[in-house]
């Protein structure tokens, strides 16, 4: 993985017990709106559209999956930082 | 209009509800019932077309907002599932997929957003976790409110679908069923289902001619066909021939002449011919369906079903909403009985409200008094509902799914425990109701005797006492020809639990609609069972046939009926004694 690639990537744990069901799904959706590129939430060989909900759900991301987030545009970072954020403190469950 | 005349089709399936109704076919998409007309858009339309849809979703998500922002503060941790619901208008599985649709498939809005949440649906429905299966009910919610702004609002192309039209589908569902637009509905047919489905029971209650079962109806027929459904037959014809069509509206005059002689002597007290007095009640589930049950001269109501106030919906109903609801039926109905089954939820209808974990036999499953007894929480909610709306009037609780004492006793305690509550809250309320059990499992059935002695009634529910003795799914087609009520063990067990009630001076009623079926009527007389209760409707057409039958000679003739070893020879003798009492009005030509 080269560098640029490491920071547009950020590998996250589920940690809350119900996993990502919809209430999460959508705290993360709301956020992934407003990159200006696209936003990834990739599990396994999966890849989603961190912006659709039914996408994020679809993943099956129960707790404990690891997961990598990834972005397209470095001036999305922030996004990429905050949802991660969201996963560390298991999306305030 | 084609130059040969298509040929006359005549499909036999099963009566789910007797009339006649002639009119155009109107096939319904597998995926639900709303009724979606689809079309080809010009190309320089579809522009028009996606700006339309856009409005719709823009005006859906504004009135979920409303709705979101009306919701009382202590409810608000419940909000966020319409959050979710907000964000799913613009989802791009949703949102971007029917704009997709409409332009590559130049087709119209609504018929591509059905298209888009049916994919989506699909999606979840594949999913072993049962919490992500229940998310399908998100989309469609979502999709159907989208829907309604779109057929609400625009004025391009709702002629085709103003005239009223004979629904043709697989199936429906109960959910499906009561959103029917009676506006634009005058009949339905199905391919599955029978004679004690919730289609056939709500077509009932609706009074629109039904009949199910007919297995290839979405087959044979198409959108605009010419059909004549005869629901008293159970049979369909497709492109009658003119003198088809001429005997029936014919026979539809003279069915509609019927029912209305019947009904003038509806609100008569049932009497038999020998003097014996018989309360024939209603079974409603909603308050509207009061009225119904007054026209047609009910002698109050025997069966309230509470379901479909927690029906597709995401929270569950307050105790005040609940309380609103069964005062004004209460109310309504004073001084005659309402009988107020507790909820029943779980079974063959499911409750969008709780993700439920798999099951196999949900018929066996966690449901009724199961769940309610789980669920004390909400039970709770629901018995302080009943108990203050028996300071209005009289109430009778019926509790069901009963399969041993236990769940009697539990029941009763969480009654007291909430009366207590309300005492000491200083809210009004009655604790001067009557209780029942339905009888519905054949171990309460065995067990009536014991269970004679915890409460004031029994209530005896035959759909499913018919499915749990018999072990036959009625809604499944390979078997139903199997569910028969007058199989000699379901009388036995009927005639067992009226026997152990009187022994202890309870009263036993039925609000099955075992009852409703005239051939049935004089083994249930001859039975003792004395209150009978149906969808409204039926309730006139009993009442006459009490009045013509002797309840003493039905005692006597019981003997030779229990005699008998199969529902066939049963059936026999009830029509060589009885055939030309009980059917003489509707058949005579």
């Amino acid at each position: 993985m080269s560098r640029l690639e490491k920071e547009l990537s950020k590998e996250v744990t589920v940690t809350n017990e119900l996993g990502l069901h919809a209430r999460p799904a959508a705290m993360i959706a709301k956020l992934s709106m407003q990159a200006a590129s696209n936003v990834w939430l990739i599990k396994d060989d999966e890849k989603v559209d961190a912006s659709s909900i039914i996408d994020i759900l679809s993943l099956s991301g129960t707790k404990d999956s690891r997961i990598t987030l990834r972005i397209e545009d470095p001036s999305d970072t922030e996004v990429l930082e905050q949802i991660a954020a969201l996963f560390e403190i298991g999306f305030k469950e | 209009m084609g130059t040969e005349n298509p040929e006359e089709i005549v499909l036999s399936g099963i009566s789910g509800s007797q009339g006649i109704c002639i009119g155009k076919a109107y096939l319904v998409d597998r995926e639900g019932v709303d009724v979606i007309e689809r079309y080809y858009l010009d190309p320089q339309n579809v522009k028009k077309e996606t700006n339309r849809f856009k409005q719709a979703v823009n005006k859906a998500k504004n009135e979920l907002s409303a709705i979101i922002e009306d919701i009382p503060e202590d409810l608000r941790q419940h909000a966020y599932i319409l959050e979710t619901h907000l964000l799913l208008h613009k989802d791009k599985m949703l949102y971007g997929k029917t704009i997709e649709l409409i332009e590559n498939e130049q087709i119209n809005a609504e018929w591509a957003l059905r298209k888009a949440s049916a994919a989506a649906k699909a999606i979840f429905r594949n999913m072993s976790e049962p919490y992500l299966q229940a998310r399908a009910a998100d989309i469609e919610h979502v999709a159907d409110r989208i829907l309604r702004h779109l057929m609400g609002t625009d004025d391009v192309d709702i002629s085709g679908i103003n005239k009223r039209v004979i629904l043709v589908a697989n199936n429906l569902s109960p959910a499906e069923t009561s959103q029917i637009n009676l506006d634009r509905v005058m009949g339905f047919i199905t391919d599955r289902g029978g004679k004690t489905s919730h289609t056939s029971i709500i077509a009932r209650t609706l009074e629109l001619p039904a009949v199910l079962g007919l297995e290839q109806a979405t087959a044979v027929i198409k959108s605009e066909d010419l059909i004549i459904v005869d629901g008293n037959e159970g049979i369909v014809i497709v492109n009658p021939a003119e003198e088809t069509l001429l005997r029936y509206e014919e026979l539809s005059r003279r069915y509609e002449e019927h029912k209305k002689e019947v009904i003038r002597r509806g609100d008569l007290p049932a009497t038999s011919a020998d003097s014996k007095l018989f309360r024939i009640m209603g079974n409603i589930e909603l308050p509207e369906e009061v009225v119904a049950v007054k026209d047609h001269g009910g002698d109050g109501i025997g069966l309230f079903r509470t379901e479909f106030l927690y029906l597709s919906r995401i929270d569950f109903p307050g105790e005040q909403e609940l309380f609103d609801q069964y005062k004004e039926v209460v109310e309504l109905m004073a001084p005659l009985p309402v009988t107020i089954r507790s909820l029943d939820i779980n079974g063959d209808k499911e409750i969008s409200t709780m993700p439920t974990p798999e099951e196999a036999n949900p018929a066996l499953g966690l449901r009724a008094i199961r769940f309610c007894l789980k669920r004390p929480d909400i039970f709770k909610t629901q018995l302080r509902a009943v108990l203050r709306a028996a300071a209005h009037g009289y109430v009778r609780l019926l509790l069901p799914m009963i399969s041993c004492a236990e769940e009697v006793t539990e029941s009763i305690r969480l009654l007291d425990e909430a009366a207590a509550e309300l005492d000491e809250e200083g809210i009004e309320y009655s604790r001067d109701i009557e209780i029942g059990i339905m009888i519905e499992i054949p171990s309460a059935a065995l067990m009536a005797d014991m269970l004679a002695d915890l409460v004031d009634f029994f209530s005896i529910g035959t759909n499913d006492l018919v499915q749990y003795t018999l072990a036959i799914d009625r809604g499944n087609r390979h078997v139903a020809h199997l569910y028969n009520p007058l199989h000699p063990a379901v009388i036995r067990l009927i005639r067992h639990v009226v026997d152990a009630g009187r022994h202890k001076n309870k009263k036993t009623y039925m609000c099955g609609e075992m009852a409703a079926d005239p051939i049935n009527l004089p083994i249930l007389l001859g039975l003792g069972i004395e209150e009978l209760s149906m969808a409204p409707q039926s309730i006139p057409e009993i009442k006459n046939l009490i009045r013509k039958i002797n309840v003493d000679d039905a005692e006597k003739l019981m003997s030779t009926l229990l005699a008998q070893s199969s529902a066939a020879d049963l059936h026999q003798i009830i029509k060589d004694n009885y055939g030309e009492l009980l059917f003489e009005d509707i058949y005579a030509e």
